[in-house]
């Protein structure tokens, strides 16, 4: 409206006279605010009788409100935590924060896996190897067309299936594949290691440094200085001369074989292997098209031209293809990773100890389901709201900038 | 869940091929596609040899040590000889002895040509509506006669129909059902939503229906199951009580609704603005302007991706299994849960998967079909 008020061409038109509401039905303004009022008033209404019944049946049921109950010791077993739990002892509200640990735990794990073994299938479609195009071809439309509960089943059981501790797999030295998990070798913290740990933070940032400064060359003179034998000084031989000076302190916690069970060592649970294996390889499926389809939505023009200014393929998939395609990959791969993230719901179905499962445990002891609910919905939203949040940053970050 | 992406992905052209310098034939072709450089000849190689052998011990497993029958002993089938080739031979006895059960459930068995029939009625309606010259009004008359007598078949009651209450019901109609009536009543809630996410003159219904779509499409579905589950009774007033699978199909109506009407408000969105200021300029009312100009062509331009959208519901009702309801993983895995057949789950698994795949499969073909059609009026 506002632009057809500067618009020349009706600079002659009458301008339509103001008027105000008039209370006739034929008056638009009216109509709406009308239907306005009464969905609201209808939705009102139903939330309002919901609540009464609400009120009425819980207080029928002796189930009080609130979330008092947060503060109440609660005795659920938890096997699985990345804190100390004590049943009993500890709180409702510190298992739900392990619960809240345990998802994140899947998700970052699973997210990064997933986009790793994602893109690699997605190539793999578009390789001119006939066998490897087929193969993942076949991944693709068969792991998408079956449900992740059924595959995570799946997983849950094949892991299970695996012998005892006495007949372990031991595919590798300290590293044993039973039905008991996946036993690894630890390294052992000692304290000097936050001197190697502080040498490689300060590589980075060192060799961030010069590879600024390098463009910065780079866009003066035309010639860039080599970056990466810097940057392999930086951030792999300087933290090993650090720890080499201090004398190499190194121990490794390695997994052993005592009586019927291993000792000692790392532990990852069949549950959680299951659960993360399961949504990695069902959602690569996704990402695998993603990728796919955002390589080939770039002109294959781009590859010629950049070739013709004598570009060597590597430089061109990093600084000419890859930036054109990430513009397609970037919003729908953002799905999938909130997709990777509700479906680790399912964790419930295998029994490892995620929000919901632990929450639903939670419910049944305390009879609150109201609120549990509630606070599972929420953790999910901040999840949800924050990778997207992060991601729609990363998407105006690498769009294009147009004049 | 995830089919939002597939519709970005399935756009895309096919890869170039460029002309070949070398002959034809297959010498010509192995030479190109499989053994082009020394890279490419490794990894055909390295990936032959991995089929081969996990081929072969797949083949040795499924077929030539598979049991395929085991005696009837005093209490049921005899399972020793299963039990003995575990995890040498599969099972298949299982699945003869089993089907029925994983199919229809505790459904009475001597009543169970009537699921049966339910469950051709269901894929005969599919594929009726998937051909594009019924796509007319009289297809919804065809769809609430067929869901009718769906439910006629399946509670019974009258036309001399023995009456089978609802929880004896189970398998795959119950999969069937929660994905057909889920989609076919999330559908014109979605369209509605959509609809008033778009409505600027009514910022309050706007708020709504965002809040709507975006909460629920931030939950994971589990979530709402267990609010089907647990927190709708608390809802009702005193004495009414609704069946599970009724609360179960609530909400999964609600959670199809939101999924549904993002992909709707896509297609009104892609919509050239002209057609509803010619619409208006007609002088239509809002109604008519959307029922005969708006919708027909935003609702044509995003078949592709509803169908996707339908395919990730169809796998998302195994989740019903979590909260018990009797669907077809349910079923599948109560079957193997008898301490007989116990430990049988990959034969049981298999089986799942393949009816699973089978309807995911068409779906999805059907749905590039479609696209293919649809591309070529487009691109002509």
């Amino acid at each position: 409206m506002s632009a057809a008020a500067g618009d020349p061409r009706l600079a002659g038109a009458r301008r339509a006279p103001r008027r105000r509401m008039r209370l006739s039905w034929s008056d638009p303004k009216l109509r709406t605010i009308v239907w306005q009022v009464v969905i609201l008033g209808v939705l009102a209404a139903i939330v309002c009788y919901l609540a009464a019944n609400t009120s009425r049946n819980l207080s029928a049921r002796h189930i009080a409100t609130g979330f008092g109950f947060l503060a109440q010791p609660a005795s659920i077993p938890i096997g699985e935590t990345l804190l100390s739990w004590t049943p009993s002892v500890d709180t409702y509200g510190r298992a739900m924060l392990i619960g809240v640990l345990n998802t994140l735990k899947v998700a970052v794990v699973g997210v990064v896996l997933a986009t790793i073994w994602g893109t690699l299938i997605g190539i793999g479609r578009l390789s001119g190897n006939w066998l490897i195009a087929r193969l993942t071809a076949i991944y693709v439309e068969t792991l998408r067309d079956v449900p992740v509960l059924l595959q995570l089943l799946f997983w849950y059981t094949l892991l299970n299936a695996l012998p005892g501790p006495r007949q372990a797999f031991h595919p590798l030295p300290g590293v044993f594949l039973s039905n008991r998990g996946i036993k690894i070798p630890l390294l052992e913290w000692q304290p000097s290691h936050i001197w190697v740990l502080l040498a490689a933070v300060v590589g980075v940032v060192l060799t961030l440094l010069w590879r600024a400064r390098a463009a910065r060359r780079q866009a003066m003179s035309g010639t860039r200085p080599a970056v990466w034998p810097i940057g392999l000084l930086l951030i792999a031989v300087f933290p090993v001369a650090v720890w080499a000076a201090l004398g190499a302190p190194f121990a490794l916690d390695v997994p052993a074989l005592r009586g019927f069970n291993f000792r000692g060592g790392g532990t990852i649970t069949p549950e959680y292997a299951a659960l993360t294996l399961g949504l990695v390889v069902y959602t690569a499926s996704y990402i695998a098209e993603i990728v796919r389809s955002g390589i080939q939505a770039v002109p294959h023009g781009q590859w010629e031209a950049a070739a013709a200014l004598g570009l060597h393929r590597g430089f061109v998939l990093r600084h000419v293809v890859l930036p054109q395609a990430l513009r397609v990959i970037v919003p729908p791969m953002t799905s999938q990773y909130l997709n990777l993230i509700k479906n680790s719901s399912l964790a419930i179905a295998i029994g490892y100890q995620d929000i919901v499962s632990i929450t639903g445990t939670m419910l049944n002891q305390t009879g609150q389901s109201i609120e549990s609910i509630a606070l599972v919905m929420v953790v999910y939203l901040v999840f949800s709201l924050s990778i997207s949040a992060f991601m729609n940053w990363y998407n105006a970050h690498i769009a294009l900038v147009e004049r | 869940m995830g089919s939002s992406t597939t519709a970005a992905t399935a756009g895309a052209t096919p890869a170039r091929q460029r002309p070949s310098a070398a002959r034809i034939g297959p010498a010509a072709w192995l030479r190109a596609n499989l053994f082009g450089s020394w890279a490419s000849s490794a990894a055909t190689l390295v990936l032959l040899y991995l089929i081969l052998r996990a081929g072969w011990s797949f083949i040795d497993w499924a077929v030539i040590r598979a049991i395929w029958q085991v005696p009837a002993g005093a209490h049921g089938p005899d399972t020793t000889i299963c039990r003995q080739a575990q995890g040498i031979g599969a099972c298949w006895a299982v699945v003869g002895e089993k089907y029925r059960f994983i199919l229809f459930g505790f459904y009475p068995y001597a009543e169970q040509w009537r699921p049966a029939l339910v469950v051709a009625l269901f894929i005969a309606l599919f594929i009726v509506s998937g051909v594009r010259r019924f796509w007319r009004r009289e297809l919804a008359l065809l769809w609430i006669a067929t869901l009718v007598a769906i439910g006629v078949l399946m509670w019974g009651g009258v036309l001399g129909l023995s009456y089978v209450p609802q929880n004896q019901w189970g398998g795959l109609p119950i999969t069937l059902i929660l994905a057909t009536f889920g989609l076919a009543l999330a559908f014109p809630l979605a369209v509605a939503v959509a609809l008033g996410r778009r409505a600027t003159s009514l910022p309050a219904v706007r708020l709504l229906c965002v809040i709507y779509v975006e909460l629920i499409r931030g939950v994971p579905l589990i979530t709402l199951l267990f609010m089907a589950s647990v927190m709708f009774p608390l809802f009702l007033p005193q004495g009414v009580d609704i069946d599970k699978l009724l609360r179960a199909q609530v909400a999964f109506i609600l959670f199809a609704a939101a999924y549904l009407a993002e992909v709707v408000r896509g297609g009104l969105q892609a919509l050239p603005k002209g057609q509803s200021e010619a619409a208006d300029a007609l002088g239509l009312s809002y109604w008519q302007k959307t029922r005969l100009i708006i919708l027909p062509q935003a609702l044509r331009l995003v078949i592709p991706p509803l169908v996707n959208t339908f395919i990730g519901f169809f796998k998302d009702t195994s989740l019903v299994l979590i909260i018990g309801i009797f669907d077809l993983m349910k079923s599948g895995t109560v079957a193997i849960a008898e301490p007989a057949w116990q430990g049988l789950s990959s034969e049981i698994y298999i089986l799942l998967a393949v009816i699973y795949f089978a309807f995911c499969f068409s779906m999805s073909k059907y749905s590039r079909n479609l696209e293919r059609t649809f591309g070529r009026a487009r691109n002509r």
